[in-house]
C-alpha cells in the first residue's frame, strides 16, 4: 500500500509537448512501472499525435474518458496553470498534481474557491497537491513528479514536505539508514496550494504500510501547527519534525512565495514548539532527521 | 514589489478611493512649488521610503507656512531615516510627498491581505488607526475586525457595512466608508496586490473618508501582467545585490553573518543556513540557484556572496536531483577560479553523480574542503573561519 498513487495509477500529463513537461515525463516513465502508468498527453494544438508512445488528446476530459486515467501532472507554464488545475477538476479526475512554479496568487485564489464550490454544490472533489511542487512518489512503484527517483528505496515511512530539495535530503538519510519509504509527498512552497500538512498526515495514518512520519515543514502560514494539533489528537505513529527557517529575517520572502514570516506565530521557533508540545521528536539539525526517526521505531 | 506611499495613493485613486490631494517631489524647489501648488495654510512634508514608521522616525512634518515647508523639506530630503523597519543605518530619502492638511476626527485601519488558512481574501478594519497594527492585534485583538471574501461574489454590501459599523464610523460617514471598502477589496484584486493598507483611514468634520497614508506589496508572480506596477519599482529602495542575483535568476536574501551559502532550493537553503547557526556561526546570505543552476549562474552566485566584505568562508550545500552533482562541482571549480577564491570553500555534494562531482573538486588543485552532510559541512566552515 500507499498513499494517493501506487502502481496501477493512471496518469495524464497536461503541458507534456513543453521542454519541462517532455524532459520528466521521459524520467517518470523509465521508473519502476512508469511506461505502464503514464498514458497520456493534453495539447489541443497536437491531439492525434504521440510523444514518447503517449497518446496526446485535445482536453483532459477526453484523455480521462479514452485512458480511464484518474490522475494529472501539470507542467503547464504559470499564466495557464490554473485553468489546467481546473480543467482536470472539471474532469472529475481523482488528482491534480502541479509542479508548476511561479502561479500569480490571485490565480490560485479563485481557482481553490472554485473548486471548493464545487464540492459544496455535490460535485466530485479533485484533490490538488502543489502548486510549486516535486510531486510525489511511491517507491519502486510510480513517481509522479520531478524527483530523483533513483534515492528512493521502498519501505515504511512517509515523507512529507513543503520543499523539494529537503524532501530529498530526508529521503536520502532514510536509504542511507536502510529505511525505505512508503510514500514521499512535496505539498509546494506557495501560500495557496491543495494538499496541506494535515491532509497528507491522515493519509499517513491510515495506510497500513506506513510506520512512521518525517514532516517537514518551513517559515510562513499556520499549516504544521494545525497538522501537529491534528496529530496530538489523533496520529497514532512516531513523528519525526523540522521546520527550516530559524535564521530567516521577518518580513523577506525566502524563495518559496509561501515562506515568508508575516507575525508572530509562523517562526520556525514558533512551529517547533508547537510541535514539540504536540508529541513530535523535533530537531534542529535538519543532518538528523533519518537517524532520529531509526531510534524511534 | 513595494511601492512608495505617493504612488499607493494614485492606485488607490485610479480605483475611486479619497485621498488627500498631493504632489510627489524630489527636491526642495519642487516641495515649496508644490505646496503653492496645492494653496491652502496647511501641508505635510512626508518622506517616502519603502518602510513603516517614518513619522516616528522625523520623516513626516506638518508645515503652517512656505517656509516651513522648504525648511522641513530641505531637511528630510537626502536624511538617512531610521525606522523600526529600516534597520539601524536608516535608507536615505530621495523622495517626498507634499500633501494637503487634512481635518482629523478620527483615524481607522483598514488593509487587505489573502489569508493563507481560509483561502480568501481577508479584509481587516479597526477602529485604532494610526498606530502599529502589530501592536494592537497583540494588546487588544478584540479591536481587528475581519471579513473574508467569496472571490465569486466580492467583498459583500453586508460585509463592509458589518465592518464600517463594527469600527464605530459615524453614521453619517458609513456609505463612504462602504464604498471605499469594496474599492479596496476590487483594487487588490485586479492589482494582484499581497498586501494592501490604508493606515489611517480618518474621517473629517465634514463626514468624508480619506486614505491618508497607504501601502502596498504586490504578487511577484503577476507582475508580468501588470506593467503599470512594474513602472513604480524604485531600484534605490533595494538592495543592489539582490537586484543584481534576481538578473540571474539566483533568489538572493543578505543577511548580517560572515558564512556565504549557496544551495539549490529554497528549504534546503533555509536549513543550510539554520544548521550553520547550530554549529556556531552566522549566515551571510540566502542563495538558492534554483534547479537548473549553469556554470554562469554558480559564477555569478560566487560574485555576489563575495561583494560582502563580511563573507570569511562559503558553504555549498548540493542536493542533485535531476542537477548532476558533476555539473555543479565543474560550476563550482570555474567560478572559484575566476573569481580567484580567497576565503575557505566547503562543498557538500549529495545525490545524482555524487562520487564524480568529487572527483573533479578534489582534482582541481583548488583548497577545497569536502563534506558528507550538512552538519560536517557546517562544522568545517565554522572551523576554517575561526
Amino acid at each position: 500500500m500507499s498513499i494517493l498513487i501506487n502502481k496501477d495509477t493512471k496518469v495524464i500529463t497536461q503541458g507534456i509537448t513543453g521542454k519541462t513537461g517532455q524532459f520528466h515525463t521521459e524520467k517518470c516513465q523509465e521508473y519502476a512501472n512508469g511506461k505502464n502508468c503514464f498514458v497520456a498527453g493534453v495539447n489541443p494544438k497536437k491531439a492525434g499525435e504521440k510523444i514518447f508512445d503517449i497518446p496526446i488528446y485535445a482536453s483532459v476530459k477526453e484523455a480521462a474518458a479514452e485512458t480511464g486515467a484518474t490522475v494529472s501532472v501539470i507542467y503547464v507554464p504559470p499564466a495557464g496553470a490554473a485553468d489546467a488545475i481546473w480543467e482536470a477538476v472539471e474532469a472529475d479526475l481523482d488528482l491534480a498534481i502541479c509542479i508548476t512554479e511561479g502561479i500569480p496568487v490571485r490565480d490560485m485564489l479563485i481557482v481553490r474557491n472554485k473548486m471548493k464550490a464545487k464540492v459544496a454544490a455535490g460535485g466530485k472533489e479533485t484533490l490538488l497537491l502543489g502548486p510549486n511542487c516535486p510531486g510525489l512518489i511511491t517507491p519502486d512503484e510510480i513517481k509522479i513528479g520531478i524527483m530523483p527517483g533513483h534515492i528512493h528505496r521502498k519501505g515504511r515511512i512517509g515523507v512529507v514536505s513543503r520543499s523539494g530539495t529537503l524532501t530529498y535530503e530526508a529521503v536520502a538519510q532514510l536509504t542511507e539508514i536502510g529505511l525505505g519509504q512508503s510514500s514521499a509527498v512535496g505539498i509546494g512552497g506557495d501560500p495557496i496550494n491543495g494538499l496541506k500538512h494535515i491532509d497528507v498526515m491522515r493519509m499517513f495514518n491510515d495506510d497500513p504500510d506506513t510506520d512512521a512520519v518525517i514532516m517537514i515543514g518551513e517559515i510562513g502560514g499556520p499549516d504544521e501547527a494545525e497538522a501537529a494539533q491534528w496529530c496530538k489528537d489523533n496520529m497514532k505513529k512516531p513523528i519525526v519534525g523540522f521546520i527550516a527557517g530559524v535564521t530567516a529575517p521577518a518580513g523577506k520572502r525566502m524563495g518559496h512565495a509561501g515562506a515568508l514570516i508575516s507575525g508572530g506565530a509562523d517562526t520556525a521557533d514558533a512551529k517547533l514548539a508547537i510541535m514539540e508540545e504536540c508529541g513530535f521528536k523535533v530537531t534542529r539539525n535538519p543532518s538528523e532527521m533519518g537517524k532520529l526517526l531509526k531510534a524511534m521505531l | 514589489m513595494k511601492i512608495h506611499e505617493y504612488q499607493a495613493k494614485e492606485v488607490l485613486r485610479k480605483f475611486g478611493v479619497v485621498t488627500p490631494r498631493g504632489i510627489h517631489c524630489t527636491s526642495v524647489e519642487g516641495a515649496v512649488k508644490a505646496a503653492e501648488e496645492l494653496g491652502g495654510k496647511i501641508w505635510v512634508v512626508k518622506a517616502q521610503i519603502h518602510a513603516g514608521g517614518r513619522g516616528k522616525g522625523g520623516g513626516v512634518k506638518l508645515a503652517k507656512s512656505l517656509d516651513e515647508v522648504r525648511k522641513y523639506a530641505s531637511e528630510i530630503l537626502g536624511m538617512q531615516l531610521i525606522t523600526h523597519q529600516t534597520g539601524p543605518e536608516g535608507q536615505k530619502v530621495r523622495n517626498l510627498l507634499i500633501e494637503e492638511g487634512a481635518d482629523i476626527q478620527h483615524e481607522y485601519y483598514v488593509a487587505a491581505l489573502t489569508d493563507r488558512a481560509t483561502q480568501r481574501v481577508a479584509i481587516m478594519a479597526s477602529s485604532e488607526g494610526g498606530m502599529d497594527i502589530e501592536e494592537v492585534a497583540h494588546n487588544t485583538p478584540e479591536k481587528i475586525l475581519k471579513v473574508f471574501v467569496d472571490p465569486a461574489t466580492g467583498l459583500t454590501d453586508a460585509q463592509a457595512t458589518e465592518l464600517a459599523k463594527g469600527i464605530g464610523m459615524p453614521d453619517s460617514s458609513v456609505a463612504q466608508a462602504v464604498d471605499a471598502l469594496k474599492k479596496l477589496y476590487t483594487c487588490y484584486m485586479e492589482t494582484d496586490a499581497s498586501l494592501a493598507e490604508i493606515n489611517p483611514l480618518i474621517h473629517e468634520g465634514n463626514g468624508t473618508v480619506k486614505a491618508l497614508d497607504a501601502k502596498f506589496n504586490f504578487d511577484s508572480n503577476a507582475l508580468y501582467r501588470h506593467p503599470e506596477i512594474v513602472a513604480y519599482r524604485d531600484l534605490d529602495e533595494e538592495d543592489a545585490d539582490e537586484i543584481e542575483a534576481s538578473k540571474f535568476d539566483l533568489a538572493y536574501i543578505s543577511l548580517d553573518g560572515n558564512i556565504g551559502c549557496l544551495v539549490n532550493g529554497a528549504g534546503l537553503a533555509m536549513a543550510t543556513m539554520d544548521t550553520i547557526k547550530l554549529f556556531g556561526a552566522e549566515p551571510a546570505n540566502f542563495l538558492d540557484v534554483g534547479g537548473g543552476a549553469t556554470t554562469e549562474k554558480v559564477t555569478e552566485a560566487f560574485k555576489i556572496m563575495l561583494k560582502n566584505p563580511k563573507v570569511k568562508g562559503i558553504l555549498v550545500n548540493i542536493f542533485g536531483g535531476i542537477m548532476k552533482c558533476d555539473t555543479i562541482a565543474t560550476g563550482v571549480v570555474t567560478a572559484a577560479r575566476e573569481v580567484n577564491l580567497s576565503v575557505p570553500l566547503v562543498v557538500r555534494m549529495k545525490g545524482t553523480n555524487e562520487d564524480l562531482g568529487k572527483k573533479i573538486l578534489a582534482e582541481s588543485g583548488l583548497p577545497i574542503i569536502s563534506a558528507d552532510t550538512m552538519a560536517e559541512a557546517a562544522t568545517k566552515i565554522v572551523a576554517a573561519v575561526k
